[in-house]
């Protein structure tokens, strides 16, 4: 048990470490910043923020990591989340359409790749185009706004002190991660991703299982998409999920999940998704002009990705055994 | 071609000469850049609206937010020998050919909403609203307001960059400058939407001592203010009596707001640039009475006063 504890820390330590010092150094602009309070019978302060505004982006982040795995990407979330806001009916029946929107967007997308052969960068990008279309379609292009409380509830209610996005992304993520983890499923995934052809060969059913990660992709994204409306009370197609797979596909990689495929790790990748929402709330408590938000978001992206990058990380590896006594050359080795 | 332009100024002629009084037989060609927004959507309500009330035969071409698109269009138009064309052009730059083409065949064009950078003999004249003005009516009202008070004043911008961001924060201070009571103590982007109103919103919020510092907040557009209303809502205080809330735009879901008593005012962007323009077009028509190059529509203030509830239900159906 230990073991698998420290691997799981030892895989997780530089998303860690980029977070703690990305948060240390929030504090020192903005001193409150780890200040938490119970308000309205909720825990407020930006800590929870961070954890609040990042709901959409992690969401999309678990479902882009599975689909990455497979050696894909997944370019149409941002717009399936727009597409998935509907509205009009009851609670009940909103959330079912909202979820089988989803699910129907990455139905085609996972037949486009699997059955089509299409590349997924080609393959997912039709929707991405014609999603947000379809929900312009919808809403005419303007603002639907409710007024459910039940909806509401999902997005600005709060279950154990916490805000409700919250909770729905730590539920998710777990049973996503159990899922793939304490079945093959994620070993089979990870196959797919590193040779498609070997693990056909091998008896693996590799369409179903490309079509299935592709589903659950949108599936987040439609999660995602009830999140961001309930959260404004409004559905804007315009504006919901705009540039989010861009973000989502960053906090994989911030993960340190390989965009060629193979292994791949969901914690690590809801980890990236905090890191990037850290950024953007950091920025917005520092009271820095608009104009520098996105220059800082990207200095400080850039130095992680170095930090990650293999040289460097071997580098690291060669100065720690250096210092641990050992030769070098077996470091190397590693 | 030649045919079409020698056909299209003898529409024209014949529309000068026999039909001058009514506006019954004028087709006016409208290439509007797409449903880009509500308020967009509202003006192409609006346009259809005026032109079926004066009897104008208006042809509607949607552009999906493409200048190609539009370009097209105008060409159609031209081909089509329409009377006049309105144009809400979708960027600023690269329509000198087109319009020339038009100045050819003697159509007169009339911008909405937004200009163009081209020569302005190529167009016959632009109805826009004044940004600037829009934010100088908002900072004008806000210090009318808190009255010689000190208050400390948040600003949520459009994006960054944007002519309306830039103009709308520039009217705003100008009307603030002697004002030294009035400080806005905090300014960041909220992207023109709910979501990032409300996110910025809640930063300004923790940042300014959980809202207590706060005085007012001065939003680029009424969708960033409807967003920020909530986060300030969540943090426990009232959105207009703990904070005032001004904004730009009157989109309906403001004058809810307002009648509900959480937001304080408006300064509305007209959707109806066509009204103006068809009674420019009219006077043309009717003895060739040259417009001024740039007509300014009225950036009208609405404020608790002005009964949010019945505004709210005109202009609901306008497809905001």
């Amino acid at each position: 048990m230990t073991a698998i504890l420290r691997g799981y820390a030892l895989r997780l330590l530089p998303q860690l470490i980029a977070l703690a010092v990305i948060l240390l150094m929030v504090s020192l602009v903005f001193p409150g910043f780890f200040r938490l309070e119970i308000q309205n019978g909720r825990l407020y302060g930006s800590l929870i923020d961070i954890l609040n505004r990042g709901a959409p982006v992690v969401l999309l982040a678990i479902g882009m990591t599975v689909v990455i795995a497979t050696k894909g990407i997944d370019l149409s979330v941002g717009a399936v989340a727009a597409s998935s806001i509907t509205s009009g009916h009851s609670l009940a029946m909103t959330l079912v359409i909202t979820l089988g929107t989803g699910l129907l967007c990455g139905l085609w997308n996972g037949v486009l790749v699997a059955i089509l052969d299409i590349q997924p960068i080609i393959a997912t990008l039709v929707l991405m185009v014609a999603g947000r279309g379809i929900a312009q379609l919808v809403t005419e292009g303007a603002i639907l706004t409710f007024n459910d409380p039940g909806l509401i509830f999902l997005g600005s209610g709060s279950f154990a002190w916490l805000p409700l996005p919250v909770i729905i992304w730590l539920v998710f993520g777990i049973l996503v991660a159990l899922i793939v983890r304490k079945t093959a499923l994620g070993m089979l995934i990870e196959a797919i991703g590193v040779n498609r052809q070997a693990s056909t060969l091998s008896g693996v059913l590799t369409p179903v299982l490309l079509i299935a990660a592709y589903m659950l992709s949108g599936l987040c994204a439609a999660i995602a998409g009830i999140i961001a409306a309930a959260d404004i009370k409004g559905a804007d197609a315009n504006n919901a999920g705009l540039w989010l797979e861009l973000d989502a596909i960053l906090a994989v990689v911030i993960g340190g999940t390989s965009l060629l495929g193979g292994r791949f790790s969901i914690a690590a990748s809801v980890l990236g998704a905090i890191i990037i929402q850290s950024i953007n709330t950091g920025i917005l408590l520092s009271g820095f002009p608009p104009e520098f938000n996105l220059i800082i978001k990207a200095a400080i992206i850039v130095f992680i990705l170095v930090l990650q990058s293999p040289p460097v990380r071997n580098a690291f590896t060669f100065v720690a055994l250096l210092r641990a006594g050992r030769k070098p050359t077996e470091g190397q080795a590693r | 071609m030649k045919f079409a332009k020698a056909l299209a100024s003898a529409t024209i002629l014949a529309a000068c000469t026999f039909g001058s009084a009514s506006a019954a037989d004028l087709v006016v060609g409208f290439s509007q850049i797409g449903s880009e927004s509500g308020w967009r959507a509202a003006e192409t309500t609006l346009t259809k609206q005026q032109a079926e009330e004066r009897g104008i035969d208006l042809k509607f071409a949607d552009a999906q937010q493409k200048q190609e698109n539009q370009i097209k269009a105008l060409r159609s138009f031209i081909a089509q020998g329409v009377n006049a064309i309105l144009l809400a052009p979708v960027v600023a730059t690269g329509w000198d050919e087109v319009l020339q083409e038009a100045k050819d065949a003697e159509i007169p064009v009339i911008l909405l909403d937004r200009t163009v950078d081209a020569s302005d003999d190529l167009y016959m004249t632009a109805v826009t609203s004044d940004l600037v003005h829009e934010g100088n009516v908002a900072g004008k009202w806000l210090a009318d307001t808190v009255a010689g008070k000190p208050c400390n004043i948040v600003e949520l911008q459009g994006t960054t960059g944007s002519s309306p961001a830039i103009d709308r924060k520039k009217g705003f201070e100008q009307a603030l400058s002697g004002h030294d009571n009035l400080k806005i103590v905090r300014s960041q982007t909220g992207d023109f939407t709910r979501t990032k109103g409300k996110e910025v919103m809640e930063s300004f919020l923790k940042a300014e001592d959980g809202g207590k510092n706060i005085c007012a907040l001065y939003a680029h557009n009424d969708d960033m203010a409807v967003g920020a209303i909530q986060a300030i809502k969540e943090a426990g205080l009232k959105p207009g009596t703990d904070i005032l809330v001004v904004s730009i735009d009157a989109v309906p879901d403001i004058f809810q707001a307002m009648a509900a008593g959480e937001a304080n005012a408006t300064v509305e962007l007209t959707p109806n640039m066509a009204g103006p323009a068809f009674d420019a077009l009219a006077a043309f028509q009717k003895d060739g009475t040259k417009p001024p190059k740039w007509i300014q529509t009225e950036s009208k203030l609405y404020t608790q006063a002005d009964d949010p509830m019945k505004i709210y239900e005109a202009k609901k159906g306008l497809g905001y």
